[in-house]
């Protein structure tokens, strides 16, 4: 089983309140030197079978149709490789 | 006989029933439709009601945008079939790009309920000729994803066709009411398609019908009453 990973951000352009109140929870925290922060929404999909181009074509009109809404946001398809999926189970 | 007018039930939806008294109100006979059911009933108008279809999740609206009431609602509104869309009706209408831009939440964080002063910008859609052009009125808003947003080039078109319906007025006290109180682009508060059938706004005219309860005003009705009379004389 391969995971596929769907990664939706507001565009640029688009205020993101949310991000802007974890920036500035950030001096208090004592963290400092962090100019900027925008949240986003990760998708962990778990795909049956090989991620051939097909199936990946499949998933990318999932995420332009229903995952993200491009009036507003920007998304991103990739496969987590094999390693990354193992560390991550640690 | 009188139109009969449609309002889809979700799950999720919260004033469905409220929209149907308010349409009985008004004069026209409402009629429940089921989100499951692609059948319409041969309605003349449909009204998506507010509420949390879904419980918001991925976006609001986004869920419920693929029901299966929700094929046969965007195949005849493009075919000039009269829908409004109040609070998550709007964000289903967006979702449903029946209307452009998209709904995000209050740039302030926080759930968002009082009763709001509005000014109708268009009283020339099927939902607004009881109202004249630059009408003020005062309905009740509720909303977490009330914020406007599009992009430059279509902020510039919705205005320049009129398709800017309501616009939030901002200047007066916020305890009667006025100002911006979701961060929505040029303080839009309901737009239009090009055609003028499909309607969508965030605040509710559903709640504003009765002296009664809401505003103490009647200031919603006349969405009722505009379609009423757009079809029994149509």
């Amino acid at each position: 089983m391969a995971r596929v990973v769907v990664d939706v951000m507001l565009k640029p352009e688009i205020l993101d309140p949310q991000g802007q109140a974890v920036q500035r929870a950030l001096p208090r925290l004592g963290f400092e030197g962090i100019s900027d922060v925008r949240q986003g929404k990760r998708f962990e999909l778990e795909v049956d079978g090989p991620v051939d181009e097909a199936a990946l074509a499949r998933i990318h009109d999932l995420a332009e149709s229903f995952l993200a809404n491009t009036v507003i946001e920007d998304f991103t398809v990739r496969v987590e490789s094999d390693d990354v999926v193992a560390g991550a189970a640690k | 006989m009188t139109a009969r007018i449609g309002v889809v039930t979700f799950p999720g939806s919260l004033d469905d029933r409220d929209t149907q008294r308010a349409i009985r109100l008004a004069g026209a006979e409402p009629v429940a439709l089921w989100h499951k059911d692609k059948d319409l009933k041969q309605v003349d108008a449909v009204v998506l009601p507010g509420g949390f279809s879904y419980g918001d999740y991925l976006r609001a609206g986004a869920i419920s945008r693929f029901s299966p009431v929700m094929e046969t609602v965007i195949e005849q509104a493009r075919a000039g079939l009269p829908v409004l869309g109040i609070c998550n009706g709007f964000q289903l209408l967006t979702e449903a790009h029946l209307l452009p831009g998209a709904m995000l939440g209050n740039d302030h964080l926080h759930f968002i309920c009082r009763d709001q002063k509005l000014r109708v910008e268009n009283a020339e859609t099927a939902w607004t000729g009881d109202y004249t052009a630059g009408q003020e009125i005062h309905i009740p808003l509720k909303n977490m994803d009330g914020r406007y947003v599009a992009d430059e080039y279509t902020l510039d078109e919705l205005e320049a066709e009129g398709r800017v319906v309501f616009r939030y007025l901002v200047r007066g006290e916020a305890a009667e009411g006025y100002g911006n109180p979701n961060g929505s682009l040029r303080d839009i508060a309901g737009i239009t398609n090009e055609a003028g059938n499909v309607v969508g706004l965030m605040p509710h005219p559903e709640h504003a019908v009765e002296p009664l309860i809401g505003t103490g005003r009647t200031d919603g009705l006349p969405f009722f009453t505009s379609i009423l009379k757009k079809l029994v004389t149509a």
